[in-house]
């Protein structure tokens, strides 16, 4: 196990030359020219080329991308062209509130999903199915922000329960370990930045759940509709054992290997950002900060970000193939390898 | 009586109409007897034996009828009550030894949730059990293989290890659900032989649900033979091998090959299909594959009538008196 497991991350390597070679061209290949935006409209022509030279957007491309890559090798992954920070700073002030609301978003919607899922599998075709799977084609058909907004406009605008943007109360100053408020405010024992933080956090998580927590029923819906209509699961009740002992026991823990699959890839893509949901609450995560970036050619910041999330994704998908060898003892990695 | 079926009738209601699985069966079993239930696919003798055990699922519901299980009607248990008799008192094997075990769970764990559900155990002395159960039904170094997966197991193993779970709390009855069709003619001889010394072991009664009248003769007492959810004969197994009364226990017996026979001579075969379920004829519904078929046959359903202890449900022996019977 440990052996496939090296032997995957090693996988990375090629995976994320690849990614930063794709990036790396369409940067320079699509985007607009960074020196009048970065130097402003009226720049003279010479001091765009003097940055231009500077920064070593003259040089071959291949050269460019050599320096790039060395760079990477030992962590630099370059500045900012506007902040003139290290891109592997900017990433990480911002990424602690990308993974905060992912994560909590993800639980919601697994807790969520897989309930309702198994209960419209067990209950078929009753109303209470019916709801569920109402809901769940809502929630994958409602887009994201148009959800957020009518979040906003109930809870915060209608009812005043829950603020509407941001992660705290910008005059709360939360100690600063992890990054993440949640954490942090436990850590500091401070009860009010907590409540704070999480009262902040309810909005956004609950719209980027709607839609992960959508597959999540589904998948568990159909999964739990094939597993209940095995023979094991006759012979788990004909020995006279609990019926949600037979649902959650031997159904659902046999159905799990899909829905592990689909909560991995959402996280994944949850990990990489919410470009909606954190434009429309003012989060100040990693989506919404990318798409700033790449509209203002900030080169070395957008190759950043996109090989954190490759490596993200590459890891969340060995990861969920390491949880399938835990669920399934029939499935075993390590012997086929030479 | 361990158990009295009486007019039990199981029946389906699917959107093309409502089918009649199980129609008026009655029949018992005595502590410590072997029944058969014989029958070809669709006759409604796996659905009979789900019945008993309160397992039938959606659309499937019991529609008229009592199962009497020591004196006590199953059909009226809440689903908590049923759980404590199932398992317990009433277990069951079934037809497919590589599907009907968890796949996610060792065979240890399978076996001790059986006992620790029923029985006030502890998680030591349920693993005590499991291994001389595992042991008493012929799985070698069963301590070890008690750790296995069932994946790790061939078919054969596998339908001890159900027959280990099955009789882990000593049931009174063991509803055996084809155990051995899904299996290799030397597996199966095995698993009937096991059948047969659990039987003697634990003085328990086994209903067996078969097509195989290899399987019957081997191991039953008694045997009921069903058709269309119908019974059409029911006798004890050496009446009924050697002097069978109805067309189509006959048509059964006349189909099984024979080793010391002509063998440029044709099997023996049943004409015909079974009759569609949602479409079923008035009459008897062998009516149209017997070759014994009257006028009567097709308009009227037979009842099953007793001769010193030998039932049979065919017009052709209806006048027939005590000491008059024989296969015609």
């Amino acid at each position: 196990m440990l052996k496939y497991i090296i032997k995957r991350i090693l996988m990375l390597i090629p995976v994320l030359i690849g990614v930063s070679i794709i990036v790396f061209l369409i940067m320079r290949v699509f985007s607009p020219d960074p020196a009048p935006i970065v130097l402003g409209q009226h720049a003279t022509q010479e001091a765009q080329e003097a940055w231009r030279q500077a920064i070593g957007l003259n040089d071959p491309i291949y050269l460019q991308y050599w320096h790039y890559l060395k760079g990477a090798l030992t962590g630099d992954l370059g500045t900012s062209y506007y902040t003139k920070i290290p891109v592997v700073k900017e990433i990480m002030a911002r990424f602690p509130a990308t993974i905060e609301l992912a994560v909590v978003a993800i639980i919601l919607a697994s807790l969520f999903g897989i309930l309702i899922g198994v209960v419209s599998a067990v209950k078929k075709n009753s109303i209470f199915d019916n709801a569920g799977m109402l809901l769940a084609l809502i929630g994958v058909s409602m887009p994201i922000f148009w959800l957020g907004i009518l979040l906003i406009i109930l809870f915060s605008g209608t009812l005043h329960w829950l603020p509407s943007n941001g992660r705290i109360d910008p005059l709360l100053q939360p100690a600063h370990v992890t990054g993440f408020y949640l954490i942090d405010s436990l850590i500091a024992g401070d009860s009010g930045d907590f409540v704070d933080a999480l009262r902040h956090l309810v909005l956004p998580a609950a719209a980027l759940a709607m839609y992960s927590m959508a597959i999540i029923t589904r998948m568990t819906r159909s999964s739990m509709l094939d597993t209940l209509g095995q023979d094991f699961i006759r012979t788990a009740r004909a020995k006279g054992i609990a019926e949600g002992r037979v649902i959650f026991r031997h159904a659902l823990r046999n159905g799990l290997i899909p829905i592990v699959t689909v909560i991995g890839l959402q996280l994944g893509s949850l990990l990489g950002g919410a470009v909606l949901t954190e434009t429309v609450f003012s989060w100040p995560g990693i989506g919404a900060y990318t798409v700033t970036c790449i509209l203002k050619s900030d080169f070395p910041v957008v190759q950043g970000v996109v090989l954190l999330v490759a490596a993200i994704f590459v890891l969340m998908n060995l990861i969920v193939d390491v949880i399938y060898a835990f669920l399934d003892p029939r499935i075993k990695y390590a012997k086929k390898e030479v | 009586m361990l158990l009295e079926v009486k007019n039990l009738s199981t029946e389906f209601k699917l959107k093309r109409g409502v089918v009649k699985a199980v129609d008026d069966i009655s029949f018992s079993i005595d502590k410590g007897e072997i029944l058969a239930i014989v029958g070809e696919s669709g006759s409604g003798k796996s659905v009979a034996s789900l019945s008993i055990m309160g397992l039938l699922q959606k659309p499937g519901r019991i529609s008229g009828g009592e199962i009497l299980f020591k004196s006590q009607d199953l059909t009226k248990l809440s689903r908590k009550q049923l759980q404590k008799i199932r398992g317990n008192q009433i277990s069951m094997i079934f037809q497919e030894p590589m599907t009907s075990l968890n796949p996610v769970w060792r065979i240890k764990d399978q076996i001790m949730e059986s006992i620790r559900t029923h029985m006030q155990v502890s998680q030591k002395e349920a693993l005590a059990r499991t291994i001389e159960m595992l042991d008493t039904v012929g799985i070698p170094s069963a301590a070890q293989r008690a750790n296995d997966y069932p994946h790790q197991m061939s078919g054969g193993m596998r339908q001890r290890v159900m027959t280990a779970m099955a009789l882990a709390c000593e049931p009174e009855l063991l509803i055996a659900d084809e155990p051995t069709t899904a299996l290799d003619v030397t597996i199966q001889a095995q698993i009937l032989e096991l059948l047969y010394r659990m039987r003697e072991k634990f003085r328990m009664a086994v209903l067996l649900i078969t097509h195989d009248l290899g399987v019957v003769s081997e191991a039953a007492d008694r045997v009921i033979v069903m058709y269309c959810g119908k019974i059409m004969e029911e006798a004890d197994v050496r009446t009924l091998f050697t002097r069978p009364l109805h067309p189509y226990t006959v048509g059964l017996l006349q189909s099984i090959p024979q080793i010391d026979e002509d063998s440029d001579k044709r099997l023996y075969m049943i004409k015909g299909m079974v009759p569609n379920p949602l479409n079923m004829p008035p009459g008897c519904p062998f009516s149209d594959r017997c070759d014994h078929s009257m006028a009567r046959c097709t308009k009227e359903m037979p009842q099953l009538r007793e001769i010193s202890g030998h039932k049979v449900r065919c017009f052709l022996y209806d006048e027939a008196k005590e000491g008059e019977l024989g296969a015609k």
